[in-house]
């Protein structure tokens, strides 16, 4: 119980060691999850609306994307950036742009394959009235994820959700290094196995805290949509 | 002034769906302009012969010329509007904006022209999706329209409308056919048909069985199954 009185106090004294950690964690997840963006919602829509052979085994291979175990992501960003990998070159090794690239390999398949579902069913919908109306290519891909804002949204909202609260790839490709690559998911393991359960209930409760902000934003977002007919 | 798209010619089209032909041997001249009505029973193929016209189906076999030209050598020269409107998730004015970016950039009082000219000048800023279903069908329409198209396909665009709706959507397309513009509609509405069509074109059983000039189609229709289609007896 004192330990929980201690975590509340280091948050609302806005302490230190806790505000570089959660800083350095948003900085991470929120680069990850713009760069993971870019690529995964046009990567959904075109698959959602084109057509050629081998497109619905790249969307199987995207869906099985989204289980992939965090560790092994971890293990391939690693051997991609190590020393002796082809990367090695860029010393990105133990960085939080390691991290970041962990987390944008995680994460892309997970957007880029809800946004693909949620782009196939208005696909559907528009295909006739965009046939008719000459809509194809790149200006077809903008209306999409235009049109499909709200929804795709949540996407996103899911994909920083699963960002901020991954522990087994940032470990391994960041190595957990204080003041340098310390995130709240790694510091929550370390001080839980130091038995320091302070700064981990801290830490856990502004996560937890993030992520009902999330499931929250995730809910208005869909109301807001649902009320001005654009879901 | 005569439409450019035209003759129409449609020869010897096939459509199956299943082990059903759904269109079967359908052969059609169209070369004279204003508005062509498609009628018919349900499952007659009169909607599939419409999409089969603007590229949206493939038929099996047969040719389809517009001004000796194929249909998707045309198709920036159509329009359709569809019997549920489909439109973006956006306000009125920018479903108009989309559909015309150009004139939007250039001169978009246009497109405001666009709205009022279907009654909807003041819900320019409106959700589309929030407009009632004759306002979206009305809104469907002046997007087409604002294509300038050669050719617009209407398939039962004033099914399930209010009157007043129906009325401002005829009339629209009385005076887009009096500019030029070939329309080919699809209905199932005796009285909208006697209102707008020069000529008719009956099919039953995914068949052409009767193409007429409409005062001679409605007085004395020249197939059994135009009579009783108009008799108001069901045909299977």
């Amino acid at each position: 119980m004192s330990a929980l009185a201690e975590a509340f106090r280091l948050i609302i004294t806005l302490d230190a060691d806790l505000f570089e950690i959660l800083w350095l964690s948003m900085r991470v997840s929120l680069i990850a999850l713009a760069i993971a963006a870019v690529i995964s919602l046009p990567l959904g829509t075109w698959l959602a609306i084109t057509r050629f052979p081998g497109r619905k085994f790249c969307i199987l291979v995207l869906n099985a994307l989204m289980g992939m175990p965090p560790v092994v992501v971890g293990l391939l960003v690693y051997l991609l950036l190590s020393r002796s990998g082809p990367l090695g070159w860029m010393g990105l090794l133990y960085t939080p742009t390691a991290m970041i690239i962990a987390q944008v390999v995680l994460i892309t398949p997970i957007i880029a394959a809800l946004s693909n579902q949620v782009i196939e069913n208005l696909h559907q919908e528009y295909h006739d009235t965009f046939y008719s109306m000459g809509i194809t290519g790149r200006r077809a891909i903008v209306a999409y994820l235009v049109d499909a804002r709200y929804a795709l949204t949540t996407c996103i909202l899911a994909g920083f959700g699963r960002a901020i609260a991954e522990v087994g790839a940032v470990i391994i490709v960041g190595g957990n290094i204080d003041h340098l690559t310390r995130v709240m998911t790694t510091a929550i393991a370390l001080e839980t196995s130091k038995g320091n359960l302070t700064l981990a209930l801290a830490l856990g409760a502004v996560l937890l805290a993030l992520s009902l902000l999330v499931n929250a934003l995730v809910i208005a977002v869909r109301e807001y949509a649902a009320k001005r007919q654009y879901a | 002034m005569p439409s450019s798209l035209l003759p129409i010619k449609i020869s010897n089209l096939h459509l199956t769906k299943g082990d059903r032909a759904v269109l079967a041997s359908v052969s059609l001249i169209i070369d004279d302009p204003g508005i062509t009505v498609i009628m018919g029973p349900n499952g007659a193929g009169k909607t599939l012969l419409l999409r089969c016209l603007h590229g949206l189906i493939k038929p099996d076999r047969g040719q389809i010329t517009l001004a000796d030209q194929g249909v998707t050598g045309s198709r920036d020269r159509q329009a359709m509007v569809f019997q549920h409107p489909v439109l973006l998730r956006r306000t009125a004015l920018q479903n108009l904006a989309f559909a015309a970016p150009e004139l939007a950039k250039s001169r978009p009082q246009q497109l405001i022209d666009a709205l009022a000219s279907v009654h909807l000048a003041d819900r320019a800023d409106q959700p589309a999706r929030m407009l009632s279903g004759g306002e979206q069908q009305r809104l469907a329409l002046a997007r087409a329209l604002l294509t300038k198209p050669d050719l617009l396909l209407l398939d039962e665009a004033t099914a399930s409308l209010d009157p007043a709706s129906v009325l401002l959507i005829e009339s629209l397309v009385k005076s887009q056919s009096a500019s030029g513009t070939k329309i080919i509609l699809v209905s199932h509405d005796q009285s909208q048909a006697r209102r707008l069509a020069d000529d008719v074109v009956f099919m039953s059983g995914g068949q052409v069985a009767e193409q007429s000039p409409a005062n001679r189609f409605f007085s004395a229709p020249g197939t059994p199954a135009a009579k009783a289609y108009l008799a108001g007896e069901i045909l299977l």
